[in-house]
């Protein structure tokens, strides 16, 4: 039996250090080929007919004019007389002809009659959504710290009992806030390139779950998995929204199929962003209780949104968000909408109830006239959830006094609204804090290590932007004692051993599982070889610097080469399996991160412009595989987060149901010249590397919204309730003077 | 995109031959930048497309003692790097706004002042006066016009230069519909708010070509346009306004105040020049200024923070000119 | 008039403001002056070739050096031409516009986005794409954004490395606030803009093309 294991602390060789991404030059130099790159001879392009209506039912469909365009080749309906569309962009019929430009203007010629239903897209003002009949309840949970005696009925006493809390109350704040719908703005729409050899099927496919989308596309076309090949070597961004082939997807297969031709279907910008997800709004009506420090004793609310056409939107489970109170009451009501269907996106649910919960926290600092620092430290003691055993609030309280020392918070602090002003700029700083999971998911990794000491691996992983095969890479040289350069990593194939999606911050912790456990497994088989031909026990013997040789005695060693010579004519293949359904509390991975984040903002007063000035996010991750790559997705988070507290967001027209910023020129999104300064550090002391690996991907875009909010709440003295902070809404709530 | 005919002549009447008299059959191309993504969108659907990239009349920057004279497809960032330019501070801060190098590189100044508006209505299908403005006033109308709404047309107009040149007197020559035919006509008659589904956004033809616009020299008065920006890009300004000033022994004897972004066609505040007039530029003439552009703004329901926007504009672009400093961003 | 009074200024420009120009000479009078010494109108012009939408026309192109004959329908965009006629799918199709930069390759030297530009108006002229930045010898450039991890999932890069280089090139000594202001054409939504600018400081330090 293998002890799994990662090298001491501070021992290890390869990783921990700051490694360059082992693909980065094919990607800098337009080598990297990805979905919408694969070009197979003979291609077909495929255009999909997008509703034009919000809500509407199928009168007729006619494709006979499309289909004797000159280069068309095939034109299917999709949708049926009788057929009700619930949201705009909704897949009508699809064309494949031979250019782009031709299969976009065959879609013109494809005949639809509609019946035009009632539109309901409004998603903030719960009553008027109580008054279309729009909204269903999400579930109520009520909690108090007290028990009541037992012969009370213990509804009518919680309820009395939160009442009480809030008479109690050195503070109450009652407040509005809001994150409206905003979308995942993959730069590489959804889509794939597909074609037939016989009867299987080959599709590229752009995907964050390379392994688990082949049955996927199997069971609609009606053959096997096994049947299908699903390819993905680089992924022009997912998020959270590429997990599955989707209706596209299919018809492309079917398409080749039919035409006998590969064939290309990826959407246009704004189907992209009509159809293919995006993340609930939120809005919430919050009071919340709070002793004379600031400890938040109650809350009360209720918070709402829409994921689409169906129920859903942020989880009450995690509002009030991090820092939860012992007395609460929360309500959840969906609203439904019009709208297309959410999908995951980057740490769902969390940003959402982070803006919504800690933007109120930070209101409680306001009305008392503390420092926001203080009272989110004072509120640690009500931090959840754990950490292995521990409490996160350690975590935090390190976290928080260095990301202050960072950012300077107690030079630059004033109370909200009495800063200096410089002309019409005024400065503020604001702070919130966040948590996530992170851990591994289950799969396997194929090692394989020829008797030349040639070293690869395969797994049907991909690369989201992570870093992925840098971090395989990084692994195996690690345990084989190899420089990174030397192991040659292919991911990206369904073909492979199956391997984790990439959702959930969960693909390093998962490929760092199975690749580490086969590549011990496999240096245990080369130690046994080694160890006969030194005379030696195998348990004696090292991998170190390219040779396998006697622990504390260099001298008695082979070079990794003559070692794998002794593997004979065949290569040693080794299959790492991990399951964290059978595997408990593994050497290798953890979950669970917590992470402080801090904005400084600088805001024109009079024309409601907010800049960044600097940015700092502390971060845990458990043990750290490769920094450079670990920061670049802090880096990322952070600008996402500041795309969604200053920029973006999705507009409907409320009397059509139209889209009207689904074009990347209306939909905002921060440039290189609004992010300011960005700090990111990673927060490692011995106790992070010894938990092992915890994802990161996510975390740190958590609480972005809530911090650079409550820096313009400190700037201003006033709260902007809804994200993003446009101009629009800065100038507005100074003209309310804050007042919802 | 619709199949189309293709021509790319090289001289002014070799581009005017090509046109059609019938609004929409033909579409003068020049950088790209906005037909050819309109084109994609099957919201230009002409049937030919006439190149004018390749008339060598058409480009460059020259200068004389009385003007200097832009061709129509010079590029922006030749407009940019043009030292004849040096002294209009108004146009290149107004291109420097335009904050993407492709945009610069490949856009051209006849295209920039003839591009078609942004208004979300318009740009996904509702036609451009969007049901005789009744979908913008009833819908999401945060970026529509604040001046002269109570037509048809509630968009603004989208060029950013047009005020610079508006407000330093600029003149535009017009070719055809004729191989003979000329007009030279002030930039500030170009624009128009269109009446009905047929019209444009300026006055010219279906088969007229714009194609020089002719600057009078502007020594000794002081110019800047100043935008009120959400974030750094190309993306369009949420208001703005060029000034050009005549100075005398530090007071204001002249003066044009023009606004972008606030109305269907570029917006001349007369209010605004009368106030600073008689005056020396500072901050309480350019606040007081920038309130009276304002005064008869009328917004629509979810714009009425444009009215400061625009206001503050005015008032910084003649800090600007003036040359102090700016207590914003 | 009466229905629409603030209307009236967009619909009938306001004469007297041209009359109340104080610029010197009025604008059109400084028009004519300028035209007589002005540009020189072409005298005549064979009728100009017209290529028909319905088929396709032979152009020339000479891309990253090289002279290439493509087939292409009038409607082809030089992006289509690049990455499904020459199998150069570095510059990459993001929007239906010019607002992200991920298509921007040269055009005689100049940052374009290949998306807008139609093929048939590229006709005899040089392009450079992200791809002659790459090869055996790399540039600075793309170097610098592998070393800075200027990249995740990589998709917008190959256009950021050509604005990237078309900006050095103007400013080979650029400070960082130039750097911030120089490269907002192009989108992230990976969030990689403070990796590129720690790439482009340490391409300007370096001093290298």
């Amino acid at each position: 039996m293998i002890a799994y294991s990662w090298p001491k602390f501070g021992e290890a060789s390869v990783i921990g250090k700051e490694h360059d991404r082992i693909d980065g030059l094919e990607k800098a130099t337009g080598a990297a080929k990805y979905t919408y790159d694969v070009n197979p001879k003979g291609m077909l392009f495929a255009k999909i007919l997008g509703c034009p209506h919000a809500h509407c039912k199928i009168k007729s469909i006619d494709i006979s004019s499309a289909e004797k365009m000159r280069g068309v080749h095939s034109v299917l309906a999709i949708k049926k007389e009788g057929d009700e569309i619930r949201w705009q962009g909704d897949e009508i019929a699809v064309v494949a002809a031979e250019t782009e430009a031709g299969a976009s203007e065959a879609l013109k010629l494809i005949d639809v009659e509609y019946d035009l239903l009632e539109v309901f897209v409004a998603d903030d003002d719960l009553e008027a959504a109580e008054k279309a009949k729009r909204t269903q309840g999400a579930g109520e949970d009520i909690k108090v710290e007290d028990e009541p005696e037992d012969n009370v009925d213990e509804d009518e006493f919680n309820v009395a009992e939160l009442e009480r809390q809030f008479k109690e109350a050195a503070a109450v704040v009652e407040g509005y806030y809001g994150v409206p719908v905003i979308t995942h703005m993959c730069l590489e729409p959804h889509g794939s390139t597909c074609y037939w050899d016989g009867d299987k099927l080959i599709a590229y496919l752009s995907t964050q779950n390379v392994s688990g989308t082949a049955a996927q596309f199997a069971a609609p076309l009606e053959i096997t998995a096994s049947d299908v090949t699903v390819k993905c070597d680089f992924i022009g961004g997912g998020f959270g929204s590429k997990f599955a082939p989707d209706s596209w997807g299919v018809l492309c297969a079917q398409l080749a199929k039919k035409t006998d031709r590969p064939v290309k279907l990826m959407l246009d910008r704004d189907q992209e962003l009509k159809v293919a997800g995006n993340r609930p709004s939120g809005f919430i009506k919050v009071k919340i209780g709070a002793d004379k420090e600031g400890l938040v004793t109650c809350w009360d609310s209720v918070h709402w949104g829409t994921a689409g056409a169906k129920p859903g939107g942020v989880s009450k489970q995690v509002v009030p968000y991090v820092l939860v109170p012992k007395n609460y009451r929360r309500k959840q009501v969906s609203i439904i909408t019009d709208t297309g269907p959410d999908r995951a996106w980057r740490a769902p649910n969390h940003p959402q109830a982070c803006a919504l919960s800690q933007t109120a926290l930070d209101d409680i600092a306001a009305k008392l006239g503390l420092d926001s620092y203080d009272v989110f430290m004072t509120n640690l003691v009500n931090a959840t959830p754990k950490k292995g055993d521990a409490s996160m609030a350690e975590t935090y309280r390190e976290q928080m006094e260095l990301a202050a020392k960072l950012i300077d918070w107690k030079a630059k602090w004033h109370l909200h609204g009495k800063g200096q002003a410089k002309g019409d700029v005024v400065t503020g700083l604001g702070m919130a804090l966040h948590t996530w999971g992170g851990g591994p998911f289950k799969g396997s990794c194929l090692v394989k290590v020829h008797p030349d000491g040639a070293v690869e691996t395969y797994l049907g992983s991909q690369d989201l932007g992570t870093g992925t095969r840098t971090v395989i890479a990084s692994v195996i040289a690690e345990t084989f004692g190899l420089p990174l350069s030397t192991v040659k990593v292919n991911i990206g194939s369904s073909a492979y051993p199956e391997a984790n999606p990439s959702g959930g911050s969960i693909t390093v912790g998962s490929v760092c599982e199975t690749s580490r456990r086969a590549s011990q497994e496999a240096l245990d088989k080369i130690f046994e070889l080694a160890a006969k031909k030194l005379e030696v026990e195998a348990d004696k013997l090292e991998a170190k610097e390219g040779r396998i040789q006697v622990v504390g005695d260099p001298k008695k060693s082979l070079t990794w080469q003559q070692a794998c010579r002794l593997l004979g004519m065949n290569a040693l293949e080794v299959t790492g399996k991990f399951d964290p359904a059978t595997v408990r509390n593994s050497p290798l991975s953890s979950s669970q991160v917590g992470g402080v984040q801090m904005a400084e903002v600088a805001v024109d007063r009079r024309t409601g412009v907010v800049k960044m000035k600097k940015f700092v996010a502390v971060q845990d991750m458990g043990l750290v595989i490769n920094p450079k790559t670990a920061k670049s997705q802090m880096y990322g988070a952070v600008i996402m987060g500041i795309a969604y507290a200053l920029f973006e967001e999705r507009i409907m027209d409320t009397k059509t149901g139209t889209f009207i910023n689904a074009e990347l020129a209306d939909y905002k999104l921060p440039r290189l010249g609004d992010v300011g300064d960005i700090v990111v550090e990673i927060w490692q002391p011995e106790s992070e590397y010894q938990r092992g690996v915890v994802g990161l991907g996510e975390p740190p875009v958590i609480s972005p919204g809530a911090a650079i909010s409550n820096a313009v709440c400190n700037a201003l003295g006033v709260r902007v309730p809804v994200l993003p902070l446009t101009p629009k809404r800065v100038l507005d709530a100074i003209k309310k003077g804050g007042k919802a | 995109m619709k199949a189309f005919d293709f021509a790319s002549p090289v001289s002014e009447a070799g581009v005017v031959g090509l046109l059609s008299g019938e609004p929409g059959q033909t579409e003068i191309l020049a950088g790209g930048t906005d037909l050819v993504p309109l084109m994609k969108k099957m919201l230009a659907t002409p049937d030919r497309v006439v190149n004018i990239m390749e008339v060598a009349s058409l480009r460059g920057v020259s200068a004389d003692s009385l003007a200097v004279t832009i061709g129509a497809t010079t590029t922006l960032d030749d407009v940019l790097g043009a030292p004849e330019l040096d002294d209009y501070p108004a146009i290149k801060q107004a291109i420097g706004g335009i904050n993407a190098m492709q945009l610069q590189g490949q856009g051209t100044i006849g295209g920039e002042l003839c591009q078609r508006p942004r208004c979300w209505y318009f740009r996904n299908g509702y036609g451009l006066l969007a049901n005789r403005g009744r979908l913008v006033v009833e819908g999401d109308n945060r970026y529509h016009a604040i001046f002269a709404n109570d037509g048809p047309a509630k968009f603004v107009h989208p060029s950013r230069i047009a005020p610079a040149l508006i407000a330093l007197g600029a003149t535009l020559r017009v070719v055809g519909p004729g191989p003979q035919d000329e007009v030279l006509l002030p930039v500030a008659e170009f624009f128009r708010a269109p009446r009905h589904e047929g019209q444009r956004e300026n006055v010219l033809a279906p088969n007229q070509l714009l194609t020089h616009i002719l600057l009078p020299t502007a020594d000794g008065v002081a110019n800047a346009t100043y935008e009120v920006r959400h974030g750094e890009g190309p993306d369009y300004p949420l208001a703005s306004a060029a000034v050009a000033l005549q100075m005398s022994g530090g007071i204001v004897t002249g003066a044009n105040v023009v606004l972008g972004h606030v109305a269907p066609t570029p917006w001349i505040s007369h209010e605004a020049a009368q106030a600073v007039l008689g005056w020396p530029v500072n901050t309480q003439t350019a606040r007081v200024a920038g309130e009276a552009a304002v005064a008869r703004a009328t917004p629509l329901k979810d714009n009425e923070y444009k009215v400061q926007l625009a206001s503050v504009a005015v008032e910084r672009a003649l800090l600007l000119a003036a040359g102090l400093p700016l207590e914003g961003f | 008039m009466k229905d629409f009074p603030h209307a009236e200024q967009a619909e009938r420009p306001d004469s007297a403001f041209s009359r109340r120009a104080f610029l010197r000479g009025s604008g059109a009078a400084a028009a004519a002056t300028a035209l007589a010494t002005g540009p020189v109108e072409a005298a005549e012009e064979k009728q100009p070739k017209i290529a028909s939408g319905q088929g396709t026309s032979k152009i020339k192109l000479i891309v990253n050096g090289k002279s290439q004959e493509v087939e292409v329908e009038t409607r082809a965009t030089l992006l289509d031409v690049l990455r499904y006629q020459l199998d150069l799918t570095g510059a990459k199709p993001v929007s239906i516009d010019e607002t992200s930069g991920a298509c921007t390759v040269l055009l005689d030297g100049k940052p374009i986005s290949a998306n807008t530009k139609l093929a048939m108006q590229c006709e005899g002229k040089r392009i450079q794409t992200v791809e002659s930045l790459g090869g055996e010898k790399p540039d600075a450039v793309p170097l610098a954004f592998v070393k800075h991890d200027a990249m995740q999932c990589g998709f917008c890069t190959p256009g950021f490395v050509v604005a990237v280089r078309t900006f050095l090139d103007k400013n080979p000594k650029a400070t960082e606030a130039e750097i911030r202001q120089g490269l907002n054409g192009n989108i992230c939504r990976c969030g990689t803009y403070a990796n590129v600018i720690q790439a482009v400081i340490d391409v300007v330090k370096g001093g290298k093309k």
